[in-house]
This record gives structure tokens, sequence and C-alpha cells, in this order.
């Protein structure tokens, strides 16, 4: 793996060298990254880059500077693949404060290049030997894994093994081998509080539920996770999040992907992926405590009509619902009706509308 | 006694000479350090003015000598045509003396008080007479005056009169002693620079005590002196036509068709008939009525303007930026000469220029240089008509900055030329706020802003294409030499790739097997025609495409190939041998070539 990882790195920078040799001015091209540039993709079921292409050549002093930068990074973690270490995405920013020049000026500039590298080499960063510095989410309930670490395989189950916060999804995803489960669904929930009131309440236990927390807009780690549950087991993925523009996107990563990884859409969407709630309707139908929506609400809520991961009459409909109800409401003020009324009305009459429960 | 009786005693008639005398600041005499200034400006006007009338290049000498610590003595020396000696009296020892003041055309002075106000002012403050040595010709006696103003008749008084032996076979010199300070030499060599530019067929030679300056003339044409054109209808007062009625032998259409310029037998009828008087009555029996019913009806009819072409002497917009360039170093000079319009029935024509960056001080309000009739305007710059416009046009919209005035490193150069310059005062330092005269000044100042606009942000673009190119040209290398790490390869020559971005043109020479490869890319917008030069040990006999030229020395040989190549277009050339020596491009500006020799690496 390390091998083809280093041969394709190295292809990069071969080809600048061929170029300058030539005398030709070095360049490379990329998918373009906007949002006009994802399409659905049919086979897939999911979003990924369209045909659009933009040419980085250095030409200019931005692009040049870019490629700059493209190639100390290469040079970097082609040493880093020798040696056998690895960093984290933080860490290679603060590495390229002795790169003069081809310093990075924020870390989302270097995140964005090692996205640019896996594009390029098609490969995970993870077999750049890089990793996100954040902790994986938590996962609860009637699963079985069997992990890789450092100190030798462990075998976990996922409400047995585990404390009170579930077991934690490690940033490589790929050492983990899913063995059994006797689950009927997964829900995937955006905040903590919920995520401990479905395990406080039992809701895994009485409904057979595997409990994901996505920590917000969730970690690639997360997803892939989420992925492969999905396809390993074929177990139905709910989304269960607040009920404002935001969380409508952490749904829209999970299920179709994001525009910063649509490179990789095919490994970390859940296509299948439903969306639970906290749906506009229910704000009106459960006359749920809620806020009006801000100028930025609105501009997101606008945006999300013409974002094709939400081009579906489902989500239409409900964005201009919420559009004229003018509010928003979070995934806990079903508490305002009692801490059991989530566990014990909402998500099984919610569930059983949407086929998972019968 | 009455006391209008013992006023009447009191009162007589005053002298011009007098008036003058009591009034020295309308003739710019007012301080002593402007009246060195007006001194040589009024000398040199009547210099180049004579000059032009005998149409000779003026050869002007003016000198300047502290005589006392108070006292110049001011010479001026020319080429001209000379004065009869009868007349030289008169030309400067009399007040309001001269030739052109009764002519409609282009002419520096005019009512011909400027050098004998001078003459005036020395016999005032140092009483010492005026000296002229004048001639008319090789075959003529140069005779020398010694000449003072009688200041109660305004009549000239010769001290003495001598001929004398001059080498000059004809001009005029004229040297005068006043108190006066050289506190405006800077304004005086100003003045004489600016005249320079304006007149840039003269040569001005100028001693100031021991120092010298020399104003060299850049073209060689004699300026074509302005003809005399008659008064137009619509530009007569009802003094000037009573005058001329009173003087007239004809009938009045024939009157205004000989006396007019412009006027045909029909005007002339369509006059008569508007001021109801008979086309047949003599002109010289009309009554006042009568008369100011004529100016009236001159007015009302429709007649053309007068003709502009000979009475004007533009001074042209070739000569104006050469004029220009001799004296300042700029970047950037634009001259434009208005077509002749007209005002009040005076032809009046416009040109200016601009010119920008160069050695001209980057900060403060612009160099505004004034001229009406080719003499610099150097007084009262704030109460000319010239100055309100140039601060009327919007400038930043050509991208100049302004407060009030533009400013920057700016020049801006208005020549005005008329039969008749409106000037506010008889010290001809500025001139008059005259609608349609502003209007052209105007015209002429946008159009020239709208060049300055084009070069400015020519130049901006160029200047920001160098930066990016240099910016580029600076990380390339980088890129070259991490990618040449990563690879585990020598650093690759990027010279190729600079003359690519630079914009240049890149000549590559190398070696294959035991041929010798020159490449010559041409990378610049522009067509390439220059000169190959290959010097080695090969004699290049065989090479493809064939030697210009070869030449052998010390076993050395020079082989040239002229080539020519448009942008983007390459070149190759090839012959056997063993390579070694240098290889160079001749026939571009150094910074326009790249040489890559990778035989020498």
């Amino acid at each position: 793996m390390d091998k083809k990882t280093h041969e394709r790195l190295v292809s990069i920078a071969m080809r600048w060298y061929e170029q300058i040799k030539e005398g030709a001015i070095p360049s490379i091209s990329l998918p373009t990254r906007t949002k006009q540039n994802i399409a659905f993709d049919d086979e897939s079921e999911v979003w990924k880059y369209g045909d659009r292409e933009s040419i980085r050549s250095a030409h200019t002093a931005k692009s040049a500077l870019h490629l700059l930068k493209m190639s100390y990074v290469i040079w970097f973690l082609k040493t880093q693949l020798l040696e056998r270490r690895s960093s984290t995405l933080r860490e290679l920013y603060y590495i390229s404060e002795g790169w003069k020049r081809a310093k990075f000026s924020a870390q989302d500039e270097s995140n964005f290049l090692i996205e640019d590298l896996e594009i390029l080499t098609d490969l995970q960063r993870e077999a750049f030997h890089l990793r996100p510095e954040e902790d994986g989410a938590t996962i609860f309930g009637p699963l079985r894994i069997r992990e890789m670490t450092r100190r030798g395989e462990r075998v976990i189950h996922c409400q047995d093994d585990v404390g009170e916060a579930g077991y934690q999804i490690p940033s490589n995803v790929e050492n983990i081998k899913l063995l059994e489960q006797d689950a009927r669904f997964v829900i995937a929930i955006e905040t903590g509080g919920m995520y401990a009131r479905l395990i406080e309440n039992g809701f895994d236990q009485d409904h057979h539920a595997i409990l994901v927390h996505l920590k917000g807009q969730p970690a690639r780690s997360t997803r892939r996770m989420l992925h492969r549950i999905n396809e390993e087991f074929g177990l139905p993925v709910m989304v269960f999040t607040d009920g404002d523009p935001w969380s409508y996107r952490i749904f829209a990563s999970v299920a179709y992907g994001a525009i910063k990884s649509a490179h990789m859409s095919e490994v970390l969407a859940t296509p299948r992926a439903q969306f639970i709630g906290v749906q506009p309707s229910d704000i009106r139908d459960y006359n749920l405590p809620s806020d009006t929506l801000t100028e930025k609400d609105i501009a997101a809520l606008q945006s999300e009509l013409s974002d094709p991961r939400f081009a579906s009459d489902y989500w239409k409909t409900q964005i201009q619902l919420q559009l004229k109800l003018n509010l928003k409401s979070e995934q806990q003020a079903f508490a305002a009706r009692g801490l059991d009324f989530v566990t014990e009305e909402y998500l099984p009459r919610r569930l059983t509308e949407m086929g998972i429960l019968s | 006694m009455t006391l209008a009786e013992d006023l009447a005693r009191q009162q007589r008639s005053i002298s011009v000479a007098e008036f003058f005398e009591k009034n020295k600041h309308l003739l710019g005499f007012d301080s002593p350090t402007r009246g060195i200034i007006t001194t040589i400006k009024e000398a040199v006007d009547n210099a180049l003015d004579a000059c032009e009338e005998a149409t000779v290049l003026p050869d002007v000498f003016v000198g300047i000598k502290r005589m006392e610590s108070e006292v110049f003595r001011i010479i001026v020396e020319d080429n001209g045509p000379g004065i009869v000696p009868d007349q030289v009296p008169f030309v400067f020892g009399k007040l309001l003396y001269g030739s052109r003041f009764h002519q409609i055309r282009q002419s520096r002075g005019q009512q011909g008080i400027g050098i004998s106000a001078a003459v005036l002012y020395a016999q005032l403050t140092t009483g010492l007479p005026t000296i002229v040595i004048s001639r008319t010709g090789p075959d003529q006696k140069a005779y020398r005056f010694l000449l003072q103003i009688n200041i109660r008749t305004n009549e000239p008084e010769v001290v003495a009169k001598e001929e004398v032996v001059w080498d000059r076979t004809h001009g005029t010199r004229v040297q005068i002693e006043f108190k006066s300070t050289m506190a405006a030499k800077k304004r005086l060599l100003e003045y004489l620079k600016y005249t320079s530019v304006v007149n840039p067929h003269a040569r001005i030679r100028v001693e100031i005590d021991d120092e010298t300056y020399l104003f060299e003339r850049v073209s060689d044409e004699v300026i074509a002196c302005p003809q005399a054109i008659r008064p137009h209808p619509h530009g007569i007062e009802i003094g000037q036509l009573m005058r001329m009625l009173s003087a007239s032998t004809e009938s009045c259409d024939e009157f205004l068709v000989e006396s007019f310029t412009r006027v045909g037998k029909k005007t002339a009828d369509e006059m008569c008939r508007k001021a109801n008087i008979s086309p047949g009555a003599r002109a010289s029996s009309l009554t006042p009525v009568e008369q100011k019913r004529l100016l009236e009806a001159m007015q009302e009819v429709k007649v053309p303007a007068p003709p502009t072409q000979s009475c004007l002497s533009p001074i042209g917009e070739d000569l104006i930026t050469r004029g220009l360039e001799k004296e300042f170093q700029m970047d950037f000079v634009k001259a434009r000469t208005r077509a002749s319009s007209v005002y009040s029935g005076h032809p009046f024509l416009v040109e200016a220029a601009i010119g920008y960056g160069g050695k001209l001080p980057p900060d403060g309000n612009a160099q505004i240089l004034r001229f009406a009739n080719r003499v610099p305007l150097l007084y009262q710059q704030g109460a000319c008509a010239i100055t309100g416009c140039i601060a009327g046009v919007s400038w930043k919209t050509y991208n100049i900055s302004q407060a009030g005035l533009p400013t920057g490193p700016l020049l801006i150069l208005v020549h005005v030329a008329s039969t008749n310059v409106p000037f506010t005062s008889e010290s001809k330092d500025a001139i008059a706020a005259i609608p349609e005269i502003e209007r052209e000044v105007t015209l002429v100042l946008q159009e020239l802003g709208r060049e300055l606009k084009t070069y400015l942000s020519r130049r901006d673009k160029n200047r920001l294409q160098e930066d990016r190119a240099r910016a580029v040209c600076s990380i390339i290398p980088e890129i070259a030499a991490k990618v040449a790490e990563i690879v585990d390869l020598p650093v690759p020559d990027i010279s190729p790739i600079e003359g690519k971005i630079m914009k240049k043109v890149v000549i590559k020479k190398l070696v294959r097997e035991s041929r010798i490869v020159l490449e010559v890319k041409n990378y610049t917008s522009s067509m390439g025609e220059f000169t190959v030069y290959d010097i080695s040990p090969d004699s290049g006999h065989d090479a493809r495409p064939a030697l210009s030229i070869v030449t052998e020395l010390d076993g050395e040989f020079t082989k040239v190939w002229k080539v020519t190549l448009k942008p983007g277009e390459g070149w190759t050339a090839g012959y056997e041998g063993s390579g070694g020596g240098t290889v160079e491009v001749r026939g571009l500006p150094p910074d326009q070539v790249v040489v890559v020799d990778l035989d020498s690496q």
C-alpha cells in the first residue's frame, strides 16, 4: 500500500519535472471544486465532481505558489512514508512553518491541498499517513467489531464492552472489521444531549437500534463507519438532527457527500440514509418551542433550494414550509413534552411512518 | 475767482510718458525684480518678432551684468532685419510707437510700449540713456544711438548718434542700465527656457555675469510670418469704425467690401439696408447716428468667420513636443493643436501639450506653462483663464490626482495664439476669461487627458505584467529544486520557462552527439529581427540554414545568422562540430534576450 502511495505521489512531481525540462510551465489539472461542479452519479447514487476541470499552472504567482506548496507537501509525505511515520493535518500545518514561502497561511489551506492530492492520487489521506486531529465520534448499540490497535487485535461489543459513552470510532476505519450485529436500523444523531437521552431511555435495547453520535458536522471516519454498516449489514441509516438549515447539511453530507470531499463520496456517503427530523412540519404539528429564523438561516435555506443535494420534492416542500413558518427548533425541544416523549412518541411514530417499525 | 476757474488752471493734458511713469505696474515695472524680467521679455519678444518678419532663424544674445550693487546692464542682441536709422529714436524713445498695433495678425508685441517703457524705467532709476546699435544690411552702415525720452512730450531725445563698426551684417542691439536685483534669476531663466520651448527655431544664448546658458534650437525651419488680415465686421468697435469711415473716400458699400474681411457686395448691401443707409452714400458723410446704425447692422448680418490660416502661426504638435523634450526629461509627451476659431471677430487658436513622469517633480501641483502668441506668461497664474480651465477639468477621470489643479509629475503647456489676445491687463500676464477660448482650452486638455490616461493604463498594465512575471520567475526555481529533490534527479534549467513568462527571445545551444544545435524562440509580442553570433572552433561550413557571414580569427570561427521571427515563431540551426565557445544575440535590447548555453554546462 505504501509503495503504491509513494509511486503515485512521486509521479506528480515527475510530471512537473518533465514539463520543466521541456521548457513548459509546470501545471496540473484538477476538477473544479465548487457547488456548480458536483453532479449526481446515477450508478453510485452519490454526488460527485462533474467534468469541469481547472488547470493550475505556474503562469501566475498565485498558482505558482500553490504548485510550490504542493511540491513541498509531496516531498514531506514521501519522506514520512519512507520513515514509516504519520502526522495529523494540524501537525502538517505547523511543519510548513519552516517552508519559508511555501508555508501555509491557514490550516484550511493545507487541508484543501491534501484533498487535492487525494483527488490526484485517487487515494485517501490515511494512505499518506495523515489523520485528522479531532476525536472520532461514538457509537452505541448491538454491534460487535474487531479493531487492529497498536497493541494488537481487540474484539469489542458496542453495548456490553463499553461505558456509558459508547465505543469511539478510530480515525482509520479501515482498521476495523465489522463482525456481527443484532439491530434493525441505525440512528445517527446530531447532538450529544439527544444521543445520551436515547441511551438513558434504553432506546437501543427497546428497538434494536445502533446509535451513532455525529458530533455536529460528521468527521470522515463517522461517515465511513455509517457507510460500512449500511453496506456490509444492509441496515437502514436514519438521521436525526435539529430543525434548521445547518442540520440539513449534516444530513446531506451523510447521505450524498460534501462538496469538499465529493471525490470520496463513493466510500463516504450513504445514499440510502433517510432524514427523520426535526422536520419543519414537526415544528408545526407538534407545536415545538422554536426560535425565529435569522437572516443567515434564511440565506442558507435559499441556497439549499439551489443545492443539487436538496433537489427533491420532499426537501423543496419542507424548506418552503420552514421559510413560511419562519421558525426553527432544536432536537431537544421535544423535552417540552416530557423527557420520554421523543423515545415513546415521536421516534416510534416517525419510524413507523417511514416503514422502519411496524 | 471761482473754484472752477481755480481748478481749470490746474487742468492740463498728461503725456503718456508721464502717465506710465506714475503707473509703472500697468507695464510690468512694479518692482525692480520684475523690471529686469519685463525688459528682457520685451526685448526678446521684439527680437523674435523682427526675425520672424525677416524670415531668418533667430540668434538672440541676452547679457546681464551687475555694474554697481543695484545697477544692472541688460544687453539684448538679435540678427533681425535691423531698424532704419531715422526710426530708431521713435522705436525706443517714444511710447506707443509701433508697426504692429494697427495690423490684424498674430505677433508677440503689439502696442509698442514694452521696450520704450524699459528705456523710461532706466531713465527714471539711473538717469542713464539707452544705447542702441542697429544695422539693416551688409551694405549698410551700423549706427549707435544714445536715447532718452522726453517725459513731458513723449518724444525721443537723441543724446548722441554715431556710425560704428559692427560685426553683425544685420540686427539690433539694445543696452539698458537700470536699478534692479537678480532676486528673480530663476524666474528669468524659466522665462527664457519656456520661450525656447515655444520657439524651437530660435537659439538663445544667455550670459549672467560669468555664467552662460544656451537654449539651442531644435528646428531649422523658419516659421512663416503671419499675414495681416483686414478687420472682421464682428470684431469692430464704434471708435475704430468712425475713424475708418472718416478716412474713407469711397461709397458705403465699397467701403465695407474694401475695409473688412469676408464682406462681399451682397453682404455690404444687406448691412446698408439694415442700417437704412443708401449703399451709394459717401462713407465719410455718415452722421453719428447713421454710423451707430451701421455698426449695429454689421453685427447683425451673418458674416463667415475670418480666415485664420494665414494670420495665425501655431507652433505645431511636432515642434511643441520637440521643444518640450529638449528642455524637460519626461516619460510621456503629447501635443495637440486645435483648429482655429473665432471670438468677437478675432481669430484665435489653442494648442496644448501634456508631459508626464521622468524628472518632473513627483509631488505638488502640475507645472503649468502658459503662452500667448509664443510669449511665456510668468505672473498672475491664478488670474489666468488657462489656469481656470486646467482646474476646471476633472483630472481624476484621467487617473490624475487633483486638488484644484492637477497634481503629480505632470506638465501642462497651453498656447493661445490670436490676432488679439485678450489679456486682463496691459502688463500681459493673464488671459481674460473669454468663453470661446475657455471652451477650446478645455477641449484640448480633455483630448490630451484621454491620451495620458491611455498611456498611464498601458504603463500600469505593463508594470503589473512585469511584477507578476517577476514573482512567477522567483517561484519557479524553487519548484524546480523541490521537484528535483523528490524525483532524485539534477535540478532542471528553467531559463526557457523564464523567457516564456517574461516574454523574451530565448536562444538555446545544445550538443546532440556531434551535432551543435541552436534553437531560438520568440516569446515576445513583437516581430524580432536580430543576429545570432556563435563563436567557436567549429567552422560551420555544413550549417543548415547556411551562415549569413563567417569570419575566422586565430582558429575561432564567428558564425553569423540573420534571423527574423514573428511573435511565437521558432528557428533552429545545426552543424557538425565539437561545440564550445560562446553564443549571443545582437540587435535586440539585452533585457529582451535569454541565452541558455546548455553546451557549456
